[in-house]
């Protein structure tokens, strides 16, 4: 009734070709977004930052990342934790050697840093796909883990080969560092997702993404019709390590403070990303948002209900995590191949006709 | 339903005064690679504290509280366990997990709640005047370096020097940790330091073993935690590397290390830091007030083993610090701050462990502002697979202070440089 295109009239290309076509998407949209920005900094305390918020921003950058290059390009990659790391140490090195520069530019420098070791571990994807590039890319997943624990340049020669956030500030107010207000570090990480969010929307819908999604769907008619497969290609892999480079030196910096790059950002990071878009939705922006949000408020909420609720002992609680998530994940599979964006989707297509199907 | 959360309401609002407790969050891992040596850990700190409730009626009259949180020895976990559970009055955390200590160090220092990493963390924490809630005592990493190259001094006649000694150590914080002291006392002694790491979680070791087969090392020390210690126990038993060359960290040596291997492990040695075995008045009480009342945490099935008494010497610790900062402010329900003041003025004597039933368990030591790291002493503990018990075949020594002191200053002067803090008691 409410949700429908009858009656939004558009008398100019642009208004034609936007993001939210639907008058009533777009008003939720900016209602979102005001309570993201407005609402929630008022509320939020250290818990909900910290357990909740951060990560599902941090890890929602990561996945748009991926699915840029997974999704949208097609291009299979078990390489992102490894991309990661190289933001969160890029980020450190920046940080530790030019104190004085803005953390707001450092975490922008080190996306291109990453973005430029994507594109090096994204050439052999011009000669091997499938498979055989998710085995490319798991081999910068282990080096680039293996050389920031070997060589102590990269963690400035510290004794047990960890990097710590040093104190930071944006506007005279902390965001690194262990002195840091709820809402500081939330705002950060906020505005990041959100610019990304809407660059990687609007790249993915114009030339660029066409190019890409024309590579994904069958790369020799693509080459055919004009797309520069090397082109292309490459941009992905740019494109997508700088979204999953900000999202490291984000994590790195603002959300944990200290990292160990091995158990950090080891192979079970990789999966756990690839993981989000499956669920959330291959090519879909909303789904790399659903899909981080299912993945880090289920865990929690699992405990909350187990633990807290149940009274159950943390081990038990701990194993029915693995094999619930496990069971989703293989439902999701099955179910709905197309992820959470897909469900979205059906609901937003039955809105419109609602409540006459006919 | 509405009733029952009204009278429970009601019920907590009546009784809230009196029924305070000490909350004592306890960090475990019983799930993960990790788990086989998580497990007895958390029994034990959770044992302990049960103990003093039944027995004792809690501590200076209150009762403690463990609240226990799963991290899988993840520090995404940890970061969420501390968040949850420091609004419950935390009093003191114990990650026993040295990449969880890195990341709490700073938090737990701007949230004014002490930590306390018995024998692992970061060892120049033991400078109270640069890390004013981190306490690391009886011992840490460098003491333990140290004590294993004075053990095999004293097995040598004094002169090791020429010898080649190896590392074997989990390649993280906490595998690299004695490398540097090793490097300091390798100069000092003269003898030969090769660095072989293992990738986490450690189920394959075969190159590095294979290049100590090679490499014929005299001493093979190591860092090891998890399945990373039964791998390498086997591992040496399949080179037939002499068992009694082999020692391990406090971290290597309980039960589930060597077990695994079977005869083949007898002889093995591990550092400690406090003693072995169940034959101390304690467990009397254990079995009597938890056991035997069906509380014992967990499948109860662990009590005397190694990991178990070291988690249960953590609690004594803890328990004993809240009575001294009970003593301090005078006052029963103690908050962090106080605890932190508590644990500064720790003074453990061997009356008083004598008192609480566990004589000449640990060393006597005492705690002050300029050291949080105690005295260091270290002893040293031999596996007898026949028997299938741990014995203390060293006592505790002490350690290279003239080695080890320069090393916390220096590093922990470069933490304080990292943090902006100004160093200084308080």
């Amino acid at each position: 009734m409410f949700y429908r295109e009858a009656g939004d009239f558009k008398t100019s290309y642009v208004e034609d070709s936007q993001t939210f076509p639907i008058a009533f998407d777009r008003w939720r949209y900016y209602a979102v977004l005001a309570f993201a920005f407005l609402v929630v900094p008022f509320i939020i305390n250290d818990y909900w930052a910290n357990a909740i918020l951060l990560p599902f921003l941090i890890y929602a950058i990561a996945s748009i990342g991926l699915n840029i290059l997974t999704g949208y390009c097609g291009q299979v990659s078990l390489g992102t934790g490894g991309f990661m790391a190289v933001g969160a140490y890029a980020c450190y090195k920046l940080m530790t050697a030019f104190p004085d520069v803005n953390i707001f530019f450092i975490v922008i420098a080190s996306g291109f840093i990453t973005a430029g070791v994507g594109v090096l571990f994204g050439l052999p994807s011009l000669r091997i796909k499938g498979f055989y590039l998710a085995v490319a890319t798991l081999a910068a997943q282990f080096f680039l883990v293996w050389l920031f624990n070997r060589v102590p340049w990269f963690y400035n020669y510290s004794a047990s080969g960890q990097i710590n956030a040093p104190e930071r500030t944006v506007f005279g107010i902390e965001v690194t560092g262990p002195n840091t207000e709820a809402w500081a570090t939330y705002l950060f990480c906020l505005v990041f997702t959100v610019l990304l969010a809407i660059i990687a929307r609007n790249l993915t819908r114009g030339a660029q993404g066409r190019e890409w999604m024309s590579i994904r769907d069958m790369d020799i008619a693509a080459e055919i019709i004009g797309v520069n497969p090397l082109r292309a290609k490459l941009t992905a892999f740019a494109v997508s390590s700088f979204y999953v480079g900000v999202a490291g030196a984000l994590f790195f910096a603002v959300y944990l403070g200290a990292v160990e790059v091995g158990e950090v950002f080891g192979i079970q990071k990789s999966f756990i990303v690839l993981f989000m878009i499956i669920i959330g939705g291959l090519g879909s922006i909303f789904g790399s948002f659903a899909g981080a949000a299912f993945l880090v408020v289920l865990p929690v909420a699992l405990k909350l209900v187990g633990v807290d609720l149940l009274g159950w002992p943390t081990d038990i609680v701990a194993h029915f995590q693995l094999v619930i998530i496990g069971l989703l994940i293989v439902v999701f599979l099955i179910a709905e191949p197309h992820g959470m964006a897909q469900l979205w989707r059906v609901a937003k297509e039955k809105l419109r006709l609602w409540p006459f199907p006919h | 339903m509405k009733k029952l959360f009204a009278t429970t309401m009601l019920a907590t609002m009546v009784a809230g005064p009196v029924m305070a407790d000490l909350v004592f969050p306890s960090l475990s891992y019983r799930t993960g690679p990790y788990a086989a040596g998580g497990i007895p850990f958390a029994d034990g700190y959770a044992d302990y504290f049960t103990l003093l409730n039944e027995r004792d009626g809690g501590i200076g009259g209150v009762e403690a509280r463990v609240l226990e949180c799963e991290t899988g020895y993840n520090t995404e976990k940890g970061v969420e366990c501390y968040e949850s559970t420091k609004g419950e009055g935390s009093l003191v955390y114990q990650p026993l997990s040295t990449g969880i200590t890195y990341q709490l160090i700073p938090k737990t220092t701007a949230d004014g709640i002490p930590m306390h990493t018995m024998g692992y963390g970061r060892t120049s924490a033991a400078n109270g005047k640069v890390f004013s809630h981190t306490f690391n005592y009886p011992g840490n990493y460098w003491n333990g370096a140290s004590g294993a190259i004075n053990y095999l001094l004293e097995t040598n006649g004094g002169d090791i020097s020429g010898k080649k000694i190896a590392l074997v150590y989990h390649n993280s914080a906490y595998g690299k940790e004695p490398i540097r002291t090793l490097e300091e006392l390798s100069a000092k002694h003269g003898f030969e330091l090769s660095l072989i790491p293992v990738d986490h979680p450690g189920q394959e070791q075969k190159a590095q073993w294979l290049q100590i087969r090679r490499e014929r090392p005299d001493n093979v020390l190591m860092w090891g935690w998890g399945v990373m210690n039964q791998v390498a126990v086997q591992e040496a038993a399949n080179i037939r590397y002499p068992m009694e060359n082999f020692i391990g960290i406090w971290w290597s040596g309980s039960e589930n290390d060597v077990l695994p291997a079977g005869d083949a492990a007898n002889g093995y040695k591990a550092l400690t830091f406090h003693n072995v075995g169940s034959d101390f008045p304690v467990f009397d009480d254990i079995q009597k007030y938890v056991v035997d009342a069906g509380k014992a945490a967990g499948a109860g099935d662990q009590i005397g083993t190694v990991l178990y008494n070291r988690g249960m010497y953590a609690a004594m610790l803890a328990a004993e610090a809240a009575k001294t900062a009970q003593e301090i402010h005078g006052t029963a329900d103690i908050t962090p701050a106080m605890m932190r003041d508590g644990m500064e003025a720790l003074e453990m004597t061997e009356a008083k462990m004598e008192a609480l039933g566990l004589p000449n368990f640990g060393p006597a030591f005492s705690v002050s502002c300029e050291n949080h790291g105690g005295p260091g002493l270290v002893g040293v503990t031999q596996w007898d697979a026949g028997a299938k018990q741990w014995s203390l075949i060293s006592g505790y020594k002490p350690t290279d202070a003239d080695v080890i002191g320069p090393l916390i200053e220096a590093d922990s002067a470069a933490y304080a440089e990292e943090a902006g803090i100004e160093p200084g008691c308080s």
